[in-house]
């Protein structure tokens, strides 16, 4: 269960990253793209961090567990060959129901309010998230997280501002970005979700407790959404799934896109 | 004091070896010339982005993918600083990005090639960041100051991304089959714009004389070339590939390597505009900055309210 955890985790950090990393070369302002470059490369650091301890504790399984963890071909025969798997080979190699991560961070990038809502939604949660995970009783999941808040305090500084420039900015802005938050709310009630792996994480102290985190997050955003001038938006149903696997078609393309050189040129050293 | 004194003064600094500063006199020329190349050169770093940027969502490993965006982002950083540099002669971002978009002002052509596969990266890395390096460290004690400054920061950055990409193309070079067979076919897809990357033949140059007497160029294109040919074609023994070039020979009394002709045609093609992707490069430049401008906007228009309620509470 461990390993499942670990392995959402770095999911979100690398869809997020990957995400934003689309940005390069094309973002609105100089000085704003090299901003968004870097959070990319923060969330892929953390992704890496995260999926070389999940390689790890994958490899400690037992023999016998070890076939039935994940259902690719390409994973199952390196099982098979006795050979241990790395970061790249949870990054590359495993099939789309194999991940985890939320559907919020798959969402395409659209347009910059779409994109500064989607980190703004998930850089509230993560700032929470990741202030409790310090407390883990895994010192490998409690030393990432302390690390990674210190990023994650400067993501959360830069798509706040962000969502307060747009919402209070022109009134094209202001009508882009109230339409991002309320397409994109539909995709935040998951990271709430107590699921399996959530409740073994908070019975064996490795992990947090995300239920908690539901009435801090909706204090900040509402907070932020003020002084944006934007309404809190209004729906209430709430799409979750991919903490289980269940993606949006988002996932498919980007895996296809992400792993085509590993799935194409098997077992090479790049 | 007339003018032509300002002139002496100006001559002497340069002669000197003194360098040229935002407030200094400068004959119009001068700093025309300066703004043409300094701009052309940032534009180049931005366009820059994009050929590599192509490869970031499908590097083929999560520390390849690291430092690709890193690389690239660099990229963004020099044509930050060269932006800024150019800024200093009295032009503004917001008109250089104009020239660009408007195809007024050029950028490097090697950009206007496709990245076919991932070997490209290597091969952008060593002999596209090669070439330019080669280009770039005599700028550094070029005589404008704020570029010369601008040109030590960019240097040291492309002589690691320089490496970097040897030693993905090392990599592939000591791989399998096929890996061996990518790096070949971008080493040959890439070796004869890069060595068009010099510019134009020393005789067909009409700009260098001037910019060689006002120390803003330091050695000519085809010297820069020969070197640059040298250098490459002991890099490629290392690599175990083959010379793109049959001609290559080496030179007992130059003390050079030759090499054969350069398809000046193609040269000139794509800097009219007709490379594989000039269009694309250019498509993609224009539509980040419309895209960007309701986002511009709204940042200027924040920033206006926001000072206004400042300064409305001072009144207070």
């Amino acid at each position: 269960m461990k390993l499942a955890y670990t392995l959402r985790l770095a999911d979100d950090a690398l869809i997020i990253g990957h995400r934003l990393s689309e940005w390069c070369g094309h973002g609105p302002i100089l000085e704003q793209d090299i901003a968004l470059t870097n959070t990319s490369l923060d969330h892929l650091g953390r992704a890496r961090s995260l999926y070389q301890y999940a390689a790890d504790l994958f490899n400690a399984l037992p023999a016998a567990e070890k076939p039935s963890v994940f259902s690719s071909v390409a994973i199952q025969g390196l099982v098979a060959a006795g050979t241990a798997i790395d970061e790249d080979d949870v990054a590359y190699l495993r099939d789309g129901w194999d991940f985890r991560n939320l559907l919020l961070v798959e969402q395409p990038n659209n347009d910059w309010a779409y994109t500064v809502a989607r980190s703004f939604y998930f850089d509230t949660f993560n700032f929470y998230f990741f202030s409790a995970l310090q407390q883990s009783n895994d010192t490998a999941l409690a030393a990432i997280a302390a690390k990674s808040l210190k990023e994650i305090t400067y993501h959360l500084r830069w798509s706040s501002e962000w969502v307060i420039r747009l919402g209070d900015g022109t009134e094209e802005s202001h009508q882009r970005m109230q339409q991002a938050v309320s397409d994109l709310w539909m995709y935040t009630g998951e990271m709430f979700v107590m699921n399996a792996a959530d409740q073994d994480a908070v019975q064996h102290g490795y992990g947090v407790d995300v239920d908690a985190l539901k009435t801090l997050w909706m204090e900040r955003v509402k907070a932020v959404f003020d002084e944006a001038t934007l309404a809190m938006p209004a729906g209430t149903w709430m799409q979750s799934g991919g903490k289980d696997g269940k993606h949006t078609d988002n996932l498919g393309y980007i895996l296809a896109e992400m792993q085509f050189m590993q799935r194409t040129y098997p077992g090479m050293e790049w | 004091m007339p003018v032509h004194s300002f002139q002496e003064h100006f001559d002497s600094l340069i002669d000197r070896e003194i360098t040229i500063e935002p407030k200094d006199w400068m004959p119009d020329d001068y700093r025309k010339t300066l703004i043409r190349q300094i701009s052309q050169h940032a534009h180049s770093e931005i366009v820059g982005m994009l050929p590599e940027g192509n490869w970031i969502t499908r590097a083929p490993s999560l520390r390849r993918k690291a430092v690709l965006l890193a690389k690239v982002q660099d990229e963004a950083g020099h044509g930050l600083y060269l932006y800024s540099a150019a800024e200093t002669l009295g032009i503004t971002r917001d008109e250089m990005y104009n020239q660009l978009h408007t195809g007024k002002a050029k950028y490097s052509s090697i950009f206007n090639y496709p990245t076919l596969t991932w070997a490209d990266m290597g091969a952008i890395g060593w002999l596209v960041d090669g070439a330019a390096i080669m280009n770039q460290v005599p700028l550094c004690r070029t005589s404008y100051g704020p570029y010369a400054r601008a040109m030590v920061r960019v240097c040291k950055e492309e002589s690691f991304h320089q490496r970097q990409g040897f030693e993905i193309m090392l990599t592939l070079a000591k791989g399998t089959e096929i890996q061996k067979k990518m790096a070949q076919d971008a080493f040959n897809r890439w070796w004869w714009p890069s060595i068009m990357m010099f510019g134009p033949t020393d005789a067909e140059s009409p700009n260098t004389e001037q910019s060689v007497r006002w120390r803003i160029k330091r050695f000519t294109n085809d010297e820069l070339r020969q070197k640059f040919v040298d250098v490459t074609v002991e890099q490629t023994k290392v690599l175990g590939l083959e010379m793109p070039d049959k001609d290559i020979k080496w030179n007992e009394e130059r003390g050079h390597y030759d090499f054969g002709p350069i398809n000046w045609d193609e040269f000139w093609n794509v800097v009219k505009g007709n490379g594989p992707c000039n269009k694309q490069r250019l498509d993609a430049r224009k539509n980040a900055w419309d895209n960007g401008k309701w986002v511009r906007d709204a940042a200027m228009a924040h920033a206006a309210k926001r000072k206004a309620r400042e300064g409305g509470v001072k009144a207070a």
